[in-house]
């Protein structure tokens, strides 16, 4: 371990602005772009099942 | 050499069916190497001399910026592949992957900025790296539009194909401006040829986070091809039977 204590870890000695702004916008993009297929994924398949079952019963 | 690999690759089901096979892998491997890769350059890693923890954005920013560029020489790879070999799947991967590496180009550029305020004192300076950074996230942008503005799916993969192959030229621009320009920015961190810069504490959690990176776009990327395939594909009895079970089990 780098750092004495947990204040120690945030405050990043006077840089915990810069590293925590960095990796917080980073790790929301990582997510964004992991969510975003996910549900489009979702979304487009109870479209497609719908549009199916219409097809059948005709 | 054995290539039936690459003509079955031609065949969306079979990658339909092998992608869906190594995602959860590739997402565990992600996830672990990239969890691993933050606690260790976070806490573990010493602090620069010179910068302080402030350098501790490294560990998100050269793996972005690798990303960034290697996606980029896919696109173009992919679109050399689809103009040649008039592979449909190579378009689905240029379309999908040209988004991710746009995204990726955002991190590199952003945590740039955000490093160089306390490093440099400016948040952005016309450097040779910087703005040849830009120049790429602006080719990503053109890609993505030249997709979606051309309604005609062979028109569009094949303008994507020669504006990704034409792009390529600004790739070794990146690489090398650092060496042929006067930079602010530092020379690169990892060389082929030569031991790294920095101490084995400072790198190899470097290595951990690039390695989790890559294995991050893969899965974004897989998840990405595989709903366009279903989407491109919809016609096809394969697929008709795919979304009745999938969406079957939970209906």
């Amino acid at each position: 371990m780098n750092f004495s204590s947990f204040a120690d870890f945030i405050a990043m000695g006077n840089h915990g602005v810069y590293v925590w702004t960095s990796y917080g916008i980073s790790l929301a993009v990582l997510i964004l772009n992991v969510v975003l297929p996910v549900l489009a994924r979702r979304r487009y398949l109870q479209d497609e099942a719908r549009r199916l079952r219409r097809e059948e019963s005709k | 050499m054995n290539w039936t690999w690459f003509h079955k690759l031609g065949s969306p089901k079979w990658f339909y069916e092998i992608s869906g096979r190594w995602l959860p892998w590739l997402a565990w491997a992600a996830v672990l190497l990239v969890s691993v890769g933050v606690i260790w350059g976070l806490a573990f890693a010493p602090e620069d001399y010179q910068q302080g923890n402030s350098f501790r954005i490294i560990y998100i920013h050269v793996p972005a910026a690798f990303l960034a560029q290697s996606i980029y020489v896919m696109l173009a790879l992919a679109g050399v592949v689809g103009l040649v070999w008039k592979m449909k799947l190579a378009d689905v991967a240029l379309q999908q992957a040209a988004p991710i590496g746009a995204w990726m180009t955002f991190i590199a550029l952003l945590t740039g900025a955000v490093w160089g305020k306390p490093t440099w004192g400016a948040w952005w300076v016309w450097d040779a790296r910087l703005t040849s950074m830009l120049i790429l996230l602006f080719l990503y942008f053109g890609i993505i539009a030249l997709g979606q503005a051309i309604s005609n799916r062979d028109s569009a993969s094949k303008a994507c194909a020669v504006l990704a192959i034409v792009g390529v030229v600004n790739i070794p621009i990146i690489k090398y401006s650092v060496e042929w320009w006067n930079t602010l920015h530092q020379p690169a961190t990892f060389k082929v040829t030569e031991k790294p810069a920095m101490p084995v504490e400072m790198w190899l959690p470097l290595l951990v986070m690039v390695i989790g990176f890559y294995c991050f776009f893969t899965v974004v990327l897989l998840m990405r091809m595989r709903l366009e395939v279903l989407r491109r594909e919809s016609r096809a009895s394969w697929v008709k039977n795919e979304v009745k079970a999938l969406v079957g089990n939970n209906s």
